[in-house]
């Protein structure tokens, strides 16, 4: 039982590569927090910096109150979950359980009865005699868990232990994972690429990109106020729509095109920004279908042409293009589909994709249809602002 | 239509086979004949081959079996090949396994150089080894002695095995190092407890491969040994029909199934366990 801390980590390989830049991090005794970040992000780099597994080139890691920078593995009392589980192969379930007891030294019938207490919470008990080869892939899933769980670390470190295991299965385990983690109350750093798990799991999430901290909060405040274009690129499925804009000279309103939407009040310090190019956000979800609502108020709508709508039952997706123009700024990339890959982004590739396409998600009764012209009702005052050339949130409450 | 797509399966299948008998015939062929002329007599050898002495043996004979060892001296040779191919094989499972884990999984500054080294000093004639090494043992005052060979012989298995191992090491995941580690093991832990024994198979497929080289040695054995009572098997063997009148193909032929047999019975029984990856389960 103890709480991590990360101040001014880094990591450069040999041959120059920074992998993680100035990383801090406070993991508070019991939480639960993820690292989430496209693939080279730097997250598992982080993750095997706090196992020991890989030297910290600056910076201090603590557990509780030791620093533990020189520390091997075995001396940080740390648990860890590898990817690819790594049981060992030549073991049956009770002895990959039991590995690193034994190791300890602990008497034998402890050994036994700490392992079937962990292999009766996963549910491996009629398993432990069996190799892992024997074992399907959640159960291999499980006898990881279990090596980690047995041991009551001070740290779980989990790298992507999902990522192996089918859709339905990695569902599962999540809410699994999840629960053994309230459990046994121990702080996790939990990596992985997938912002679900990142959303439905972390008692805070810190985004990375590029070996740096993005943003480090609870979910729901990344959702609703990401601090970046980056984190409000990554954030969400379907992702945020941005556009170019142009503020107005009194700073209550953006142009989009030929389009214009009001900004609501009494958001400050956008006066650097009158008159210049800015990034506005929308989230799929606060554009509305503006058929049968009534007239939206002037300011709080946008038309465009629908290219596509993808009925999903519950919602309607729908892909439109406006005249506004191509994002040219740094920390984007648009997804225009529904389904992004959290890799696709972060390749500093900002603006490359289109811009000017949206999405919008609506409810299931739109008429919405492909092909025509739509207008859509805009929640204004979840509208995001972000400075292009930076990639800043700016003008918030 | 049915019918005769099954038809043509059939035939399909059946070419297939016989040409894998066929195959298996003619590869076979020489080690039946071998068997057959080890099971003769001297007499019948005399006779030659046809009539009587046809594909079959008409009259089987443990004799020449028995002739290899009281009038051939055969042991000696024999146990003279064992303590060289297991004392070669010995050191190179030792040393082949320390360079192949360093040479896997160390960072060593040009260990591709190394490796290409390796590779090459396996490609590197033995003919022109033998008469630099003769001088050397001459020098040495150890000509007709198979305790040199122990050594010498590390030419034909450290490179093979070390690469052999190398590459078994490279694949065995570095993560099952690390989950030792960080399960509390030192580094020499980690090593005995969980690499050595999933690098197993490999090593066992590298000792057979050393065993089986040490052991068919000719081209040292023949220039570095003079007296019948230091020849290894393989010398021993041609050796058999030279002070006769006659060649006793049945006696030397009797000699290669001794020779051969605990091998091929020694492949056939770890066959399985070098095929089978004990990696399996391991990961996803």
């Amino acid at each position: 039982m103890a709480t991590v801390s990360l101040e001014g980590v880094s990591k450069t390989y040999p041959n120059g590569v920074r992998a993680v830049s100035g990383l801090d991090l406070e993991i508070a005794d019991g939480e639960f927090m993820v690292l989430v970040g496209p693939s080279g992000c730097g997250k598992t780099t982080a993750l095997r910096m706090v196992a020991g597994l890989e030297e910290i080139s600056e910076g201090t890691i603590r557990v509780g109150d030791r620093v533990v920078n020189e520390l091997s593995p075995r001396e940080r009392d740390v648990a860890m979950v590898f990817q690819n589980y790594a049981l060992y192969p030549h073991m049956t379930v009770a002895e990959n359980i039991g590995f690193a007891l034994r190791l300890a030294k602990m008497p034998k019938g402890e050994v036994r009865s700490k392992v079937e207490e962990a292999a009766a919470i996963l549910g491996l008990t009629e398993h432990l005699d069996r190799k892992p080869s024997q074992l399907s892939g959640g159960q291999r899933q499980r006898v990881a868990m279990g090596r980690a769980i047995v041991r009551e670390p001070a740290v779980f470190l989990m790298d992507e232990p999902l990522s192996n295991l089918d859709a339905k299965l990695r569902v599962q385990m999540r809410t699994e994972i999840a629960r053994i983690q309230r459990r046994v109350n121990v702080a996790t750093i939990y990596v992985t690429h997938d912002q679900t798990e990142a959303m439905t799991m972390g008692d805070r999430v810190a985004v990375l990109s590029a070996g740096t901290l993005q943003q480090c909060d609870v979910p729901q405040s990344l959702y609703d106020r990401p601090a970046n274009l980056f984190v409000a690129a990554f954030i969400g499925s379907p992702a945020m729509n941005l556009y170019e804009g142009i503020l107005s000279d009194g700073a209550d309103s953006v142009r989009l095109g030929e389009q214009c939407l009001s900004l609501p009040p009494g958001l400050t310090s956008l006066e650097a920004w009158r008159g210049s190019p800015v990034v506005v956000g929308v989230r799929p979800e606060n554009l509305h279908d503006a058929a049968g609502q009534g007239e939206p108020a002037p300011g709080r709508a946008l038309e465009g042409d629908v290219e596509l709508v993808e009925a999903l039952g519950s919602e309607r997706l729908v892909h439109f293009r406006l005249e506004a123009s191509r994002l040219h700024g740094v920390g984007v990339a648009g997804g225009a589909g529904s389904e992004r890959d959290a890799a696709d982004l972060g390749r500093g590739e900002l603006g490359a994709a289109a811009a000017s396409v949206g999405v919008a998600r609506v409810e299931p009764t739109s008429s919405i249809r492909g092909g025509e012209r739509a207008r859509f009702a805009v929640d204004v005052e979840r509208l995001h602002l972000f400075d292009p050339s930076s990639g800043q949130a700016i003008g918030r409450h | 239509m049915t019918g005769r797509l099954r038809m043509r399966v059939v035939v399909r299948e059946t070419g297939f086979y016989l040409g894998v008998l066929v195959v298996i015939a003619i590869a076979l062929f020489p080690f039946y004949w071998i068997l057959r002329t080890s099971l003769e007599s001297d007499g019948q050898v005399a006779a030659g081959v046809g009539g009587k002495n046809g594909l079959l043996p008409s009259h089987l004979t443990l004799s020449s079996y028995v002739n290899d060892f009281t009038q051939q001296h055969f042991l000696t040779p024999l146990v003279n090949s064992i303590v060289v191919a297991l004392a070669t094989t010995f050191v190179t499972i030792i040393v082949a396994t320390l360079a192949g884990y360093a040479l896997a999984r160390l960072n060593i500054r040009g260990a591709g150089a190394i490796l290409g080294f390796v590779l090459l000093a396996g490609f590197f004639p033995v003919l022109a080894m033998i008469g630099p090494l003769f001088l050397l043992l001459k020098d040495l005052g150890m000509l007709n002695s198979i305790y040199p060979l122990i050594v010498i012989y590390l030419v034909y298995t450290l490179p093979i095995s070390t690469w052999l191992l190398r590459n078994f090491f490279a694949q065995i995941p570095r993560e099952l190092e690390e989950a030792a580690l960080v399960d509390g093991a030192t580094r020499l832990q980690a090593l005995v407890k969980v690499v050595a024994p999933v690098a197993v198979p490999g090593v066992f497929t590298a000792a057979i491969l050393s065993f089986i080289l040490a052991w068919n040695d000719f081209a040292f054995a023949v220039s570095f040994l003079e007296t019948p009572s230091h020849f290894t098997a393989p010398l021993s063997i041609v050796t058999f029909g030279q002070s006769q009148f006659q060649v006793f193909y049945n006696r030397i032929d009797a000699a290669v199934v001794i020779i051969s047999v605990p091998i091929a019975a020694l492949v056939l029984i770890l066959q399985r366990r070098i095929v089978s990856g004990l990696t399996a389960g391991s990961f996803r």
